[in-house]
């Protein structure tokens, strides 16, 4: 067998560090809606980035801000929102 | 050899097992106590109420559990272990394949027994057969002082670096479980030696408080191929480093097994029987009887199940006339016993002879001297070119 592959991992195991590798993962690409806030609603209670599956929500101090290369579009913040600042927009409105 | 003789005492299977386990100093154990293997779990918590044994003893209320709490610790960093038979075995399955998945070097001892469907407190390997793809390396042993020599050397495997690689060590309930006979109980501190090397290596991965690493995780397109091309390739080194440590075993404790299998008798034999377990030591009695009638047969004790010991099985059986397996479960979907059925797929690098299955030994019932005797008549037969039956369940035909 010749493998052509180049390893992801360093280690034997499946291991990986969250700040290079997992967030590394093109979760990003299976969004068909995104989240868009409202910052006149928002009262930067955390719940978004409570609840967010793959903790994607970026602290930035006064609110949350989404890290579009990792949000899967679940819609969840926008549910959990209490203030209704999120609203979930799709895809193709953003298509240039 | 380096290490100074034990001390020489009578007791179980189970006994051995629990004695074996302390001298590795685990960190880390947790196991629910089932019948046949309850008297590990026992003595183990004496050992740990008697403070000998330094460990993180964690009661648990079933088995799946156990297998996450020590899965759990091993990818901690701590050294574990369980014990566990039959329907335990199966109730932590999805654990197992994560445990293994994980690459955590978790070393069980599993009491083999029949699993479920029919209810059956009685000993047989179906248990051990139902976990084969499970990413575990699955080792056989045939009595109480290989119960402690095999947990010894499960250590030096599982947590080798190039291994990484969580190890089953089984043993017959029953026969061996409740079987008191003389075993020698090595010196810790010379366990201790043996288990040396293993600090020696780099260190393998570990949770570390306060740094976000995933273990497992990434499961996605080639992470996950390359993450099972790399369990798939331990588990084939691993059959090598198997015959390394018994080697470096019997140098350093002056008793060894064989490795991969036990070749009794075969350099010459025209015939070979294939046993595993404590069948092994009926089996051997058996061929010495036929050899002083003149019968060129020999035996090979399967220790390794998992991986499957390919090469050291072609090497043995290599132009050998015939063939027979004595399997004590059952392989459902294929006519022959699970061990036949893989014996069978080496045909074309061991010759075309016939290959004879039988099934023997299920739920308590004796693999004895008239069933090996049989079984050897019998393949001696059609090694001849004799017609022959290509399965045979033996205690159905009496």
């Amino acid at each position: 067998m010749v493998i052509k592959h180049k390893n992801i991992f360093e280690t034997e195991s499946a291991w990986s560090n969250a700040d290079k590798l997992l967030l590394c993962l093109d979760t990003g690409s299976w969004r068909t809606e995104r989240p868009v806030l409202d910052k006149e609603k928002c009262n930067y209670c955390g719940l978004c980035a409570l609840y967010c599956p793959p903790q994607c929500m970026k602290d930035m101090e006064d609110h949350y801000e989404v890290n579009l290369g990792f949000c899967k579009g679940c819609g969840i913040c926008a549910k959990e929102c209490p203030r209704g600042a999120i609203t979930m927009v799709p895809e193709g409105e953003f298509v240039k | 050899m380096k290490a100074k003789k034990g001390q020489v005492r009578v007791m179980t299977g189970n006994a051995a097992a629990a004695y074996a386990a302390r001298l590795c100093r685990p960190e880390v154990v947790a196991s629910y106590p089932i019948t046949p293997q309850s008297e590990v779990v026992e003595q183990l918590s004496a050992f740990h109420a008697d403070g000998v044994l330094d460990a993180e003893m964690i009661e648990v209320e079933g088995e799946n559990s156990a297998m996450n709490i020590v899965c759990a610790a091993s990818v901690a960093g701590a050294r574990v272990f369980t014990a566990t038979s039959s329907y335990g075995l199966v109730f932590m399955y999805d654990t197992l394949l994560q445990t293994a998945g994980f690459r955590a070097p978790v070393v069980m001892v599993n009491v083999n027994r029949e699993t479920p469907g029919i209810h059956a407190v009685s000993t047989g390997q179906q248990d051990m057969i139902s976990t084969r793809d499970s990413g575990w390396v699955q080792i056989i042993v045939e009595n109480d002082q290989e119960i402690i020599d095999q947990i010894i050397m499960a250590y030096r495997l599982a947590e080798d670096y190039d291994i990484q690689l969580p190890v089953m060590v089984n043993y017959d309930g029953y026969y061996l479980s409740y079987l008191a006979e003389a075993v020698e109980i090595p010196n810790i501190e010379d366990v201790d030696g043996f288990l040396a090397p293993l600090k020696q290596q780099p260190q393998r991965p570990r949770l570390i408080p306060g740094q976000a690493r995933g273990c497992g995780t990434h499961g996605i397109e080639m992470g996950y191929v390359e993450a099972r091309y790399k369990h798939w390739l331990a588990l084939e080194k691993s059959a090598k480093k198997v015959d390394e440590i018994d080697k470096a075993f019997g140098e350093y404790f002056g008793r060894s097994y064989g490795g991969q299998i036990e070749e009794y008798r075969t350099a010459d034999a025209d015939i070979v029987i294939l046993a595993s377990g404590s069948a092994a030591g009926t089996a051997r009695t058996v061929v010495d009887a036929k050899r002083k009638d003149g019968l060129k047969v020999g035996l090979i004790k399967l220790r390794l199940y998992r991986p499957f010991p390919e090469e050291r099985l072609v090497q043995a059986l290599k132009g050998k006339k015939a063939i027979g397996v004595i399997d004590r479960s059952v392989c459902f979907g294929w006519k022959y016993g699970p061990m036949c059925t893989e014996l069978k797929v080496l045909s074309p690098k061991i010759g075309s002879a016939p290959i004879l299955s039988y099934i023997d030994g299920l739920a308590n019932l004796d693999i004895n001297i008239p069933h090996v005797g049989r079984v050897i008549d019998e393949v001696s037969a059609a090694a001849k070119g004799k017609p022959y039956q290509e399965i045979t369940w033996i205690p159905m035909e009496e």
